[in-house]
């Protein structure tokens, strides 16, 4: 059996090739009744198919919860959607580095009889129930950051402001974030908060602050600018980021984040001089 | 528009047809609550990739119309669909374009700054907007925002994580009204009554009773099934769409969108089976292109059904698949590898991730798979203004299109019923809504379908409860005992369902749901998919007999009284047997093949016996497939005369690719 690890993009591409089907891997689950309550361990083994994903080895757990003892079990909770990595739902942190569990295949985690995959909820959040936890703060720091055109209406006015290729490639690139959270799981400076009255003094994350900029960015979104620099100027704002560069690195959609904290880092200090020469409010 | 202060709208879904109907109705100054089991944001919407379809002034200048594009969606669904909502809905989809502009989604641009254009299946004229390959995905994050916005001004308010259990209707036969919902707490396990003057159900498609689809894991068509089995009804059933191109896998078969030919993927098989050299060593010659060949005038971008056979014939009954498996390529390999990524990134990113090649220097090996299902609750709509003295034909480009594109043509805007199901007060919208697609969905149609509900008929909802039936007597005005006879009538089935977990039984296959759930998927998939028959439609029937049977005393997994998903998968899998037989049932009836809908044993098209509407009722009286009342409606074709749809193919009459088995689609590998 070997040691727990995040194989390498070489290692998975060498893992897919020798990985036979039909041998029994390890899945160790984190199990929990909700946040706050104590969690613990259970192993369950699970014979592998072809092709076969995290998700995919949850549902047949979920069919039959008998642990690798023998012992039958509750099925185990989790939260999941497109199952195709483009909805965020079934993030989990797996084998100790946070990911979506849809796009993580068997063969490439453990392509060897016997292997083990760990399978943790995310610790940034407050756990619901094993693996399921409760994101709602990530969508409230969207409220904070103003992530939207200001249109006028829904109805019918002409077609949006002209927009360069460039200028699109730049945005789409922002506007791919799925609200998964694996930013915000991987950075130092976020910490677990269950009170959500401290939501808007904590920090807002990389995702809302490349989406901030993702609206500066529109001809028309641009009208909330000074509101968005605002709010990542005040307390749990741009300056909280400590410059790890975690985020960028477990982003799954390669967004660059910490490009965005950066332009967003300088406009708000222009923000600020600006306010202080033409003390504007 | 003025409305009495406790005027409520319930809205049941969060993608992209429930977050337009809530925009528009908050807008409008009606409280939205919306209900979902999911957050909004990560809808099934997200899934759609390829694009949007909406005439535009390119298109326009090349002579092409509003017109055509409504021609279009009638000539692909077969005739099956209404025609006034058709038009109505054509006409409105440069509209909806402009608004999602406005709104900030980043559709591909032009080299001067324009919206860029794609070519889709079923037109020859590029009227597909996109953004990236993940049209859906920017699409739902621009409504999901702009809910955010009314959501932060409490004109929205969300129940995530709230599944949606039995509509509330009070009175009896005509006079039925939809007043509310029971919903459960997906997490607390609270059920609940909320008081509604109108409700919309936006809660999407059924793929899960196929098992492995495209869809996502929510969508299980259970709210649709709770509507239909509290007596909403259900339409064209039958009518469900296995897209070509699909990636199997071992939880679910992930999408290759249309987008892929509309940018030039080709689809072929080596000219000699069992030829397993690579396929960049295969010859041009020795390539059979057999879509290109047998349609040359769509080639590969023929509507979904058709490419499904081919692709279903030549690899089940030819055994001519590669690797004589049931596969065959679709081949982007000789485009340019960066104009790929910037236009179809999204799923080069898919299929490299989940197969491990890259479709940029390898051609994508892929199979049909059930995708979307174009029948759903029936609904209503008063007809527009155009009243045609003789119907009208193909449009003929560069000449004066028969109707113009004006709003109101089709639909009369702002009619109660626009898409009212049969219960007043009940709405549906989106791919619940059967309206649209006929007996096949044009690509890059679903979207513009969930959008155009909501805005244009979400109006509809907003004068129903300012000025209809709910403005004399709100829901906020009614006896308490009806909303807790449905929450005790609601609590008494989940009791149900938790005295059922048994430690003695749990090792028991006949009733475990998960593997009820799996045969019924795989029945489904087998008999009613690509090619049907009388005789294994037959036995499908006896099958979820069986089925239904064991649910009666399925036993629940997990006993647990908060976030227990056994409970909610487990009451899904019986809304899902309810479902399959009304899907087998209609196509056991419908003795013709018209569209998606392919019997072996009856395979022209009758347009005498079913040109019609199929409506399911649901007699809870009933056993088995009796509990199904099926009935046929004239369908409305007053504007555009049938013509045999054979999309110029080159070999035969006005018939469907011949096939000899029935399918296994999405299952195959």
């Amino acid at each position: 059996m070997s040691a727990v690890h995040v194989p390498s993009e070489t290692e998975r591409i060498a893992n897919r090739k020798k990985a036979k089907p039909g041998r029994t891997v390890r899945f160790r689950i984190k199990r929990c009744a909700g946040h706050g309550k104590p969690a613990s361990w259970e192993d369950f083994d699970v014979v592998t198919e072809p092709g076969m994903n995290v998700i995919s080895a949850l549902q047949r757990i979920a069919a039959n919860p008998v642990t690798s003892e023998g012992s039958r079990t509750t099925p185990v909770v989790w939260d999941s959607g497109c199952l195709e990595e483009v909805c965020g739902a079934c993030t989990m942190v797996i084998n100790g580095r946070v990911r979506q569990s849809c796009s993580c295949l068997v063969d490439e985690y453990a392509p060897e009889a016997g292997d083990v995959i760990t399978l943790e909820p995310m610790s940034k959040f407050p756990v619901v129930r094993d693996l399921w936890v409760d994101r709602q703060r990530l969508f409230h720091s969207l409220k904070r950051a103003k992530a939207w055109v200001p249109i006028d209406g829904t109805y019918a006015a002409g077609s949006g402001p002209k927009e360069s290729p460039d200028r699109q490639g730049t945005r789409y690139a922002l506007s791919e974030c799925m609200s998964c959270g694996c930013c915000l799981e991987a950075c130092p400076q976020f910490t677990i908060e269950d009170d959500d009255a401290k939501w808007d003094e904590s920090f807002i994350g990389a995702h809302a602050i490349s989406q901030a900029r993702l609206f500066n960015l529109h001809d028309t979104g641009k009208r909330l600018e000074s509101d968005r620099l605002e709010a990542l100027a005040s307390k749990g704002g741009v300056s909280d980021c400590g410059n790890a560069q975690n985020c960028v690195k477990v982003c799954p959609k390669h967004i660059p984040l910490t490009e965005s904290i950066a332009a967003m880092g300088r406009a708000v200090t222009i923000h600020r001089v600006k306010k202080f020469f033409t003390s504007k409010k | 528009m003025v409305n009495k202060p406790e005027s409520r709208v319930i809205v049941v879904g969060g993608g992209l047809a429930g977050l337009a109907a809530s925009i528009r109705i908050a807008e409008s100054g009606v409280p939205v609550d919306l209900f979902s089991m999911v957050p909004v944001k990560r809808s099934h919407s997200v899934c759609a990739q390829g694009g949007i379809n909406a005439c535009n002034d390119v298109a326009r200048q090349q002579g092409y119309s509003e017109y055509q594009h409504f021609d279009e969606t009638i000539y692909g669904g077969d005739y099956l669909a209404d025609q006034g909502p058709v038009l109505e809905m054509a006409n409105w989809a440069p509209r909806v374009i402009n608004l999602l502009d406005r709104m900030g989604v980043p559709f591909n641009r032009t080299g001067e700054g324009f919206r860029d254009l794609r070519l889709f299946g079923g037109s020859l004229f590029k009227r597909t907007h996109f953004s990236g390959a993940t049209t859906g995905q920017q699409l739902m994050y621009a409504l999901d925002e702009q809910t955010r916005r009314f959501e932060a001004e409490g004109r929205v308010t969300k129940y995530e994580f709230s599944e949606f259990l039995w509509p509330i209707v009070e009175g009896d036969g005509e006079n039925k009204r939809c007043v509310g919902i029971v919903a459960q707490d997906m997490r607390t396990m609270q059920v609940r009554a909320f008081r509604a003057d109108a409700v919309v159900m936006a809660t999407g498609g059924c793929g899960l009773v196929f098992g492995k689809s495209t869809n996502s894991v929510m969508c299980t068509g259970g709210a649709a099934s709770r509507c239909y089995q509290a007596g909403a009804w259900y339409a064209n059933g039958e009518m469900i769409q296995v897209h070509p191109t699909a990636i199997p896998g071992a939880d679910k078969c992930r999408l290759m969108s249309e987008s892929a030919r509309g940018e030039g993927g080709r689809v072929w098989v080596p000219r000699t089976a069992g030829d397993n050299r690579k396929p960049a060593d295969i010859p041009e010659g020795e390539r059979w292109y057999f879509l290109e060949e047998k349609y040359p005038g769509y080639g590969n971008l023929v509507p979904r059904d058709i490419a499904t056979r081919e692709i279903f014939d030549v690899c089940v009954n030819q055994n001519m698949g590669v690797d004589a498996g049931n596969q065959v390529y679709l081949d982007l390999t000789h485009k340019d590898p960066e104009y790929l990524t910037r236009k179809l990134g999204g799923i080069m990113d898919i299929y490299e991730k989940f197969v491990g090649d890259d479709p940029r220097y390898t051609p994508m090996k892929i199979f049909p798979a059930v995708h979307y299902s174009m029948g759903g609750l029936w609904t209503k709509f008063t007809p527009g203004s155009y009243r045609p003295n003789a119907q009208h034909g193909l449009h003929k480009p560069g000449q004066v299109p028969p109707i113009d594109g004006e709003i109101g043509r089709g639909m009369s805007p702002g009619a109660h019923d626009n898409a009212m199901t049969n219960i007043d007060g009940l709405y549906a919208f989106g791919e619940v809504n059967f309206a649209y697609h006929g007996a096949t969905r044009l690509g890059a149609n679903a979207l513009l379908s969930c959008i155009f509900d909501g805005l244009f008929c979400g109006n509809s909802v907003v004068n129903f409860v300012t000025a209809g039936a709910p403005s004399e007597r709100p829901a906020a005005s009614l006896d308490q005992r009806l909303f807790d006879e449905c929450v005790s009538a609601e609590q008494g089935k989940v009791d149900r369902l938790l005295q059922s977990v048994d430690s003695a039984r749990a090792a028991d296959e006949a009733t475990n749901p998960y593997r009820i759930a799996i045969e019924m998927g795989e029945e489904m998939t087998a008999a009613c998919t690509v090619v049907k028959t009388g005789e294994r439609l037959t036995k499908t029937i006896d099958k979820l007999a069986e089925l239904r049977e064991r649910y009666a005393s399925v036993c629940l997994g997990d006993s647990a009284t908060w976030t227990n998903q056994s409970l909610s998968f487990t009451r899904s899998v019986g809304d899902m047997l309810i479902l399959a037989e009304v899907i087998a049932k209609g196509s056991l009836q419908r003795e013709e093949s018209r569209g998606s809908h392919y019997r072996l044993d009856f395979p022209e098209r009758d347009d005498e016996r079913f040109l019609k509407t199929t409506i399911a009722e649901f007699d809870p009286a009933g056993t088995g497939p009796e509990a199904h009342r099926l009935t046929y409606r004239d369908v409305d074709t007053t504007l555009v005369k049938p013509r045999p749809r054979t999309y110029g193919r080159v070999d035969a009459k006005a018939e469907p690719a011949k096939a000899k088995a029935p399918a296994t689609a999405g299952a195959a590998s």
